[in-house]
């Protein structure tokens, strides 16, 4: 759990960080919320390799599926509007607290498996939600990645609200 | 699964409804709204899912009538009653019509997305 909020606290510092050094520009936007989407794409994908619990396995089918639709639409955005997705140390740190998070749960098997896969699934959309709604929102200039991020923002909050009631049978 | 994740999302046959897909098509209307209200004929109502919302439900909706649901979304969704009367897959863009055959008070969810939720009454 410690490594959970660790993790979570991770993308809030980072992002948190990149705003105060410096707003975030849509590139590099873009490309935050491109990592993110992909981070839980992973994490879904591990989830669907190692659980074995029905609900684990439809909630990890829905963070795939709808992180990709989701990813697939900002791919095609970014290709419209000519935009290059710039990497920034937000993605670099999201990237790499992410891999340790899949290492560490690749560890685990059965109900821990689960547990922990969720627990990081409520932490992460909920970080992942407020960098949304406090940092890459407000500073992204283009309207229509704009109302991505908005359309994102209203999904997530379904994968968090999604996650936490899971998170409650699996006690 | 666990019934209080996902409380009702057997598949059922379908017994208040007769469905069919139609091929992707642009949006239709934004609101739900009567297509056909014609006196004594039966009304077709069209409820948009945009924006992980269902859109409000027709209010006058009789047996006889038709639901076309209107996935604008790019995110699979589904209208799934509570009780298991119909459950509809809404592939993103998709559209399906379903027909009520018999009255009732209707709550229905997103299995996919559980906070997506809307009710529908039905008399006869």
């Amino acid at each position: 759990m410690l490594k959970t909020l660790a993790f979570a606290a991770a993308l809030s510092l980072s992002v948190a960080g990149a705003a105060l050094a410096q707003a975030p520009n849509d590139a590099q936007i873009a490309h935050i919320a491109y990592t993110a989407g992909n981070i839980d794409i992973a994490a879904g994908k591990q989830a669907i390799a190692k659980s074995h619990d029905k609900a684990v396995l439809d909630f990890a089918n829905e963070m795939v599926r709808d992180h990709t639709a989701v990813n697939d639409k900002a791919l095609a955005l970014v290709k419209k509007l000519g935009v290059t997705p710039q990497d920034n140390p937000t993605s670099q740190s999201l990237s790499k607290a992410a891999a340790a998070k899949l290492k560490e749960l690749s560890a685990l098997n059965g109900k821990a498996f689960d547990k922990a896969y969720v627990a990081n699934e409520v932490a992460y959309h909920k970080t992942v939600n407020g960098a949304l709604a406090n940092t890459l929102i407000p500073n992204a200039k283009n309207a229509e990645l704009k109302s991505l991020l908005q359309t994102g923002l209203t999904l997530f909050k379904e994968h968090q609200m999604h996650a936490e009631h899971l998170a409650a049978t699996l006690k | 699964m666990t019934s209080s994740t996902r409380p009702f999302c057997n598949r059922v046959a379908v017994a208040i409804l007769a469905g069919a897909a139609l091929a992707t098509a642009p949006a239709a209307a934004p609101l739900a709204k009567p297509h056909a209200a014609a006196a004594g004929k039966p009304a077709l109502y069209v409820i948009t899912l945009d924006n992980m919302k269902f859109g409000p439900a027709p209010a006058h909706v009789k047996v006889g009538d038709t639901i076309e649901w209107d996935n604008n979304d790019i995110f699979l969704h589904s209208a799934t009653a509570r009780d298991t009367s119909f459950n509809v897959e809404l592939k993103p863009k998709a559209r399906m019509r379903m027909t009520f055959i018999r009255p009732g008070v209707f709550p229905f969810y997103c299995r996919y997305h559980p906070g997506m939720t809307g009710t529908l009454v039905v008399s006869k």
